[in-house]
């Protein structure tokens, strides 16, 4: 292993285990609201309204919105758990802890991104699991799945470290999930096939990011999905790309961190 | 003896166009103890950000031990120790936990980690605190944290931001005692502080910062040597109502049991003495009225004021 290779390595996996133990430490605010959140929709959409609509895209309503539901979690926590960590060390100046060390910006960015991702699929697992109360649950193509949920994770990652870099105070972190992630999820065909749409509409839908990935997902667990499976993870792949190179300019300016 | 740490022409001009530092050359010998002391905004901090990369300079070179900062960073990185004059830990976080995931960053596996963070923790009284977040420590146990923290990697530049602000004089003394003891081990000090006692106590070379720039960088001894005028305070045994006739020593009465007296270093005091004795007037202690070193710096700062300003 080279010389510059492995202390780099440590260095991964320290930040790393910090952001998971961060997370960890405090699973009330982090791992137990997603699934009390989640078991509401199953049971007020899946199960009491869901009854009523009947099936979808050729399946129960419930067994339907389980995916949706499922990379909802994976954005919105991957999304909150960097933007807030980072964010945090920017605000305790423990940022500095890091700026110091002769750690490289690949190396924090993949730290952070990796501790996102990590919450992310700890939260898909909880409201996985839950979701085997209320529906059979069968994954139609395993690969499409973890990729998928791999690659969303990472955007929303990358996303939140962006924010974070450009936040001045903790408002700052709770606009763009309130005013952009919440909206475009909801939009996002989590509840419903765009085929219900006016054409009009289903046009204007697939501007919306989000939509791609819940339909890539929806296709690896339940095989069916609004849109083209290569044309999503092809956008997945660029917007990883894009937003990682983006990130690593950041880093390297010390925008937001160094004077 | 090797340079540790090489400053060449440094400049900094933050965005608002505020000119911290205009030209600084600096050089600090491997192995020395040396004080940067300057006033409030006089560009100590700027020059430590700089060195520690969390302030971007504008102009200029530094080299850490051959390191250079824009060509070798994470080299320059490596030899290098800072501990910052705030609190830039995370405080959720317990004071083990904050050493070895330090030791981390510097690539250090987390079996030596945790050995180099008992050993410091021991070393600095705080083994029993290892497992109480941060934010629940003491200031000085803080501080000495940071000190912890800026050793885990072995760092030869040791560089130290007002390290004893806020900390009781036992405690000051005891870090006194840990900051000497590293010295003779090897590793080169950088101490900024307010305390000049604590600079003339501990260092033996001294740069006076003013105004962005460097106004003198002279052994202690050296500068101490340009000291021509001392100020005493003596204790009297009887009261006094007018100061006594001292020739040509500048005396007056601070109140009647205290005599300030002006003593050249050419006088000495025994003819100060002679002179109180003739009259009668004995003297219980004498002491120093402000330190040395404060008068000095006081008078360097004064001479770089612009004219008018004073």
């Amino acid at each position: 292993m080279s010389a510059e290779l492995r202390p780099n390595l440590v260095a991964l996996a320290t930040i790393v285990h910090r952001e998971i133990r961060r997370f960890m430490r405090i699973w009330p605010q982090t791992l137990l609201p997603p699934a009390i959140t989640m078991v509401l929709y199953f049971v007020i959409f899946g199960r009491l309204i869901g009854a009523r609509i009947g099936d979808m895209g050729g399946f129960s309503y419930m067994a339907y919105i389980v995916p949706g539901l499922i990379m909802m979690s994976v954005i919105t926590n991957a999304y909150a758990n960097v933007v807030s960590s980072f964010f945090g060390t920017k605000f305790h100046r423990s940022i500095e802890e890091l700026l110091v060390s002769p750690v490289s910006p690949h190396v924090i960015l993949s730290g952070f991104v990796l501790g996102g991702i990590a919450r992310g699929l700890a939260v898909a697992l909880i409201v996985t699991l839950l979701s085997m109360f209320f529906t059979d649950l069968q994954i139609h193509h395993l690969g499409v799945t973890v990729l998928v949920m791999l690659l969303t994770a990472t955007i929303f990652s990358l996303g939140g470290f962006i924010n974070a870099v450009f936040a001045r105070n903790f408002d700052d972190i709770s606009i763009v999930p309130t005013f952009v992630l919440t909206p475009l999820t909801y939009l996002g065909g989590v509840f419903y096939s765009i085929n219900l749409l006016p054409p009009f509409w289903q046009s204007v839908s697939l501007a919306n990011p989000i939509l791609h990935m819940v339909n890539a997902f929806r296709y690896g667990i339940l095989g069916v999905s609004d849109i083209r499976i290569g044309v999503a993870i092809s956008f997945m792949l660029v917007a990883v790309a894009v937003l990682y190179f983006a990130c690593i300019r950041l880093l390297v300016s010390g925008r937001g961190m160094r004077q | 003896m090797s340079s540790a740490l090489s400053i060449r022409q440094l400049t900094k001009t933050y965005g608002n166009g505020f000119q911290a530092l205009k030209g600084i050359d600096l050089d600090v010998a491997e192995g020395d103890f040396f004080a940067l002391l300057g006033p409030n905004g006089a560009g100590k901090s700027t020059t430590i950000g700089i060195l520690s990369t969390l302030v971007n300079k504008t102009g200029g070179t530094v080299q850490v031990f051959g390191h250079d900062l824009d060509r070798d960073p994470s080299g320059l990185k490596r030899c290098l120790g800072v501990v910052p004059q705030e609190f830039n830990f995370n405080q959720f976080e317990k004071a083990f936990d904050i050493l070895v995931t330090q030791a981390g960053y510097y690539g250090i596996p987390a079996r030596i980690a945790k050995a180099r963070a008992e050993q410091y923790l021991k070393q600095l009284g705080l083994w029993d605190k290892r497992d109480v977040p941060s934010r629940m420590l003491s200031g000085g146990m803080k501080r000495r944290l940071m000190i912890a923290r800026a050793l885990i990697h072995h760092p030869r530049l040791l560089i130290l931001d007002e390290p004893t602000a806020g900390v009781d004089i036992e405690l000051r003394r005891s870090m006194w005692s840990f900051l000497t003891e590293l010295n003779k081990e090897g590793i080169t000090i950088i101490l900024t502080t307010h305390y000049l006692e604590e600079a003339e106590q501990l260092c033996r070379n001294i740069g006076i910062i003013d105004q962005g720039r460097i106004v003198k960088n002279t052994s202690m001894r050296e500068l101490l040597k340009q000291l021509h005028v001392e100020t005493f305070l003596l204790d009297l045994k009887e009261s006094q109502l007018v100061p006594p006739e001292l020739g040509a020593y500048p005396a007056k009465l601070v109140d009647h049991h205290t005599l300030e007296v002006q003593v050249e270093k050419s006088q000495g005091v025994t003819e100060l003495f002679r002179l109180l004795a003739a009259q009668g007037i004995e003297v219980l202690s004498l002491r120093n009225k402000t330190n040395r070193l404060e008068e000095l710096f006081v008078s360097l700062v004064e001479n770089n004021l612009p004219k008018g300003a004073k």
